[in-house]
C-alpha cells in the first residue's frame, strides 16, 4: 500500500456514558477512497468528525498527516485546512455569495490575494458545473448546486484528504446523481477520500474498501469486490440484504 | 357610483357584520367625534404661535409660545450662548459624514465609517468640551477652546452626546459578553455571567447614583472623573449586559453547521466568529438591538437624578420656571413628539437593514 496518510490506533469515545466509538483501528493510504457505511447511530460520522477533531477523542491515537491529534495540538487549524469536509446539510454560509463562501478560507487561513482566489473558486465551481451560480446566495439555489458549491468551496483549501458525511442525504432523489458524479470526478482526479453515504452504488464504482460498521465498532473492513460479493459477518451479510 | 358601493361593501363586511361589530364599531367612530376636533382645536386652531411671552398666550389651546421661547435651551441646555457653534460644528460633521456614506463607494465608505467611530468621537469631546490640551514636553500644539464644563452641557445635543457615546461602546462590549458567555474557558465564561447579570440585575438609576455618589469614594483623593463621562460609563455598562444577552440570542439562533463548516476549513475562533458566525447572528438580531438601543434612547432623561438635565430636564426645569407655570402639557406634548420622530427613525432605519442584509430568496 502507498504512504499512510491517515492513522488510528484504538480509538474510544463516549458521549456521557455512552460509548460512540469502540477501539476503532484504521489506516489510509494516499489517493485510497474508503466508503463507510452501517446502520444510523453507528458512529460512522462520529468517525470521521474525528479526523479532523470536529469531535474530541477520549482514548487511542489519531495521525493525520504524520501529526497526532491531542488537546494540546496547536496546529489543528493547519490540519483542517489540510482535510475538507463535506456536510449532510451543506452548511454554505448564508449570508455570503456562492462565490464568497469558496473564497473566505482561502484569502483569511491560506492569506491568498483576493483575486487569485477569486480565480481559484471559479474554476473549482466550473470543475463542479455550477460556475454560472457562483454570484448567488446559497438560499437561491437547489440543494444540489448547494452541495456541489459545498464540495468546491472545501476543494479551493488545496486539501490532501477529503471527508463527505452523507453528502447526499438530504437531498431529492434527483439530485443525488449530479453530486455523485462530482464525486466520482474528484475520486478519478486521485484525491484521498473517506465517504460516509449508503449509495452502494457508487461505492462500487469508486472505492478501494470498504468498512462496515455497527454500535461503534467496525465489524468489517474489506476491499471493495470482495466486501459486496463475499461478506463474512452476518451483520454485514443483513445489511447489505436490506440496502441492495 | 362604483367607489360608494365598495366603500359601502368594505365597511358592511369589516366594520358592520353582525351586531356586536356594531357596537363596537360605533362606539369607536363616536369617541374619534368627540375627541378628534378638540384634540385638534388644542394644538391648532385654538393655539397660539406667535409672540414672546406667556401672557400672550390666550383662549383655551396650547401654548406653543412655551416651546419657541425655550427652544434654544431646549436644544443647547444651559451651554454659553456664544459657543453654541461648537455643538452645531460637531453636529454638522456627523450629519455631512453620514449623508456621504450613503452617497460614495464601499470603500470610501467604510474609511468614513472608521472614522465615525474611531475618531469622530473624540473630536465631538473636544470641540465641545474644549478641554485644554496642553502637552509641552510632547511639543503638541492643539488650538485651544474655551473649556465648557459638563456641567452646562444640556438639552437635547446632551442627549444625542450620551445616547451616541453609549450606543457606540456598549455595542462592541456587548458582543465580547455574548461570546465570553459562551467560551469555553470557565474563567471567561463565569466573569461574563457574574457581569450580565449584575448590571442586568440593577435598576439604571441605581447605577447612576452609584456612578454619580459612590464611584468617587473609591478612587484615590486627587483623581477626579467627570460626573457626566461617569454616567455614560454607567449607562453603557449597563445596556452592554441588555446588548449581550441579545446578541446571544442571535448566536443561539445558528445551526451548529456554520461553526462546523468554519472550522473543517481551517478557520481559527476570531476568523470564525468575525466572518461566519457574527455577521449572521447579528443580522438575525437586529430588531432586539434596534429595540435595546431606542431604549437606551429613552433611558437617558434618567440622568435628571444626579443633576445633569438632557431634553426632557431641560424641559422639566423650564416649567417650574415662574413666568411660565402651567404648561407642563405643552412640554410634554413637545417631548413626546421629538423623542417618536427620533425613536420612529431608528426603528424605520433598523427595518432598512433587514431588508438590504436579506439573502433569502424572493
Amino acid at each position: 500500500m502507498s504512504e499512510t496518510i491517515i492513522e488510528l490506533k484504538g480509538v474510544n469515545k463516549w458521549f456521557g456514558d455512552f460509548q460512540v466509538l469502540k477501539n476503532v483501528d484504521l489506516t489510509v493510504g494516499l489517493k485510497q477512497k474508503i466508503v463507510v457505511c452501517g446502520p444510523s447511530g453507528s458512529g460512522k460520522s462520529t468517525l470521521i468528525r474525528c479526523i479532523n477533531r470536529l469531535e474530541e477523542h477520549q482514548e487511542g491515537q489519531i495521525f493525520v498527516d504524520g501529526i497526532e491529534l491531542t488537546k494540546a495540538t496547536k496546529d489543528i487549524e493547519k490540519i483542517r485546512a489540510e482535510v475538507g469536509m463535506v456536510f449532510q446539510q451543506f452548511n454554505l454560509f448564508p449570508h455570503l455569495s456562492i462565490v464568497d463562501n469558496c473564497t473566505l478560507a482561502p484569502i483569511w487561513v491560506k492569506k491568498m490575494p483576493k483575486k487569485k482566489a477569486e480565480e481559484l473558486a471559479l474554476q473549482q465551481l466550473d470543475q463542479v458545473h455550477i460556475s454560472d451560480q457562483a454570484r448567488k446566495f446559497p438560499g437561491q439555489l437547489s440543494g444540489g448546486q448547494q452541495q456541489r458549491a459545498a464540495i468546491a468551496r472545501a476543494l479551493c483549501m488545496k486539501p490532501k484528504i477529503m471527508l463527505f458525511d452523507e453528502p447526499t442525504s438530504a437531498l431529492d432523489p434527483e439530485m443525488i446523481k449530479e453530486v455523485l458524479d462530482v464525486m466520482v470526478e474528484l475520486a478519478k482526479g486521485g484525491m484521498t477520500m473517506i465517504v460516509v453515504t449508503h449509495e452502494m452504488g457508487f461505492a462500487k464504482e469508486v472505492a478501494d474498501q470498504m468498512i462496515f460498521m455497527d454500535e461503534g465498532m467496525i465489524v468489517e473492513k474489506a476491499p471493495t469486490k470482495e466486501f459486496f460479493a463475499n461478506p463474512k459477518s452476518d451483520r454485514t451479510k443483513l445489511f447489505l440484504s436490506q440496502i441492495l | 357610483m362604483i367607489n360608494t358601493n365598495k366603500i359601502y361593501q368594505w365597511s358592511r363586511t369589516n366594520l358592520f357584520s353582525n351586531w356586536y361589530n356594531c357596537v363596537i364599531s360605533l362606539i369607536i367612530i363616536y369617541a374619534f367625534i368627540a375627541l378628534i376636533p378638540q384634540l385638534f382645536n388644542w394644538l391648532f386652531f385654538d393655539a397660539t404661535f406667535k409672540g414672546s411671552s406667556s401672557k400672550e398666550c390666550y383662549g383655551d389651546g396650547a401654548c406653543w409660545i412655551f416651546i419657541t421661547v425655550w427652544f434654544e435651551k431646549f436644544i443647547y441646555g444651559l451651554y454659553p450662548d456664544n459657543q453654541i457653534w461648537r455643538i452645531n460644528l460637531a453636529f454638522l460633521i456627523l450629519i455631512f459624514s453620514v449623508i456621504t456614506s450613503i452617497f460614495v463607494k464601499a470603500k470610501l465608505r467604510r474609511n468614513i465609517i472608521i472614522f465615525l467611530i474611531f475618531i469622530f468621537p473624540f473630536i465631538a469631546i473636544w470641540l465641545i468640551g474644549g478641554f485644554a490640551i496642553d502637552i509641552e514636553s510632547l511639543e503638541i500644539y492643539i488650538p485651544i477652546l474655551e473649556e465648557v464644563d459638563t456641567r452646562v452641557w444640556g438639552g437635547l445635543s446632551l442627549t444625542f452626546i450620551m445616547a451616541i457615546f453609549a450606543m457606540l461602546f456598549c455595542f462592541p462590549l456587548g458582543i465580547f459578553l455574548a461570546l465570553g458567555r459562551r467560551s469555553s474557558l470557565p474563567v471567561i465564561r463565569y466573569s461574563s455571567i457574574g457581569f450580565i447579570e449584575f448590571w442586568r440585575g440593577v435598576p439604571l438609576i441605581t447605577v447612576l447614583f452609584m456612578a454619580s455618589v459612590m464611584f468617587p469614594m473609591f478612587l484615590p483623593a486627587d483623581t477626579y472623573v467627570d460626573k457626566l463621562f461617569r454616567c455614560i460609563i454607567g449607562i453603557t455598562l449597563f445596556e452592554a449586559a441588555y446588548m449581550a444577552e441579545v446578541i446571544r440570542g442571535g448566536l443561539q439562533a445558528l445551526p451548529r453547521g456554520q461553526y462546523d463548516a468554519a472550522k473543517s476549513l481551517g478557520m481559527g475562533y476570531w476568523q470564525m466568529n468575525s466572518m461566519v458566525i457574527l455577521p449572521q447572528a447579528l443580522k438575525i438580531v437586529i430588531p432586539g438591538i434596534a429595540n435595546t438601543f431606542i431604549a437606551l434612547f429613552k433611558d437617558t432623561p434618567l440622568i435628571l437624578v444626579v443633576g445633569l438635565l438632557e431634553f426632557l430636564g431641560m424641559i422639566n426645569l423650564a416649567k417650574t420656571n415662574p413666568e411660565w407655570l402651567g404648561f407642563a402639557a405643552e412640554g410634554y406634548v413637545f417631548a413626546a413628539a421629538v423623542y417618536w420622530v427620533f425613536c420612529y427613525s431608528m426603528s424605520r432605519y433598523s427595518q432598512n437593514l433587514e431588508e438590504r442584509f436579506s439573502t433569502e430568496r424572493k
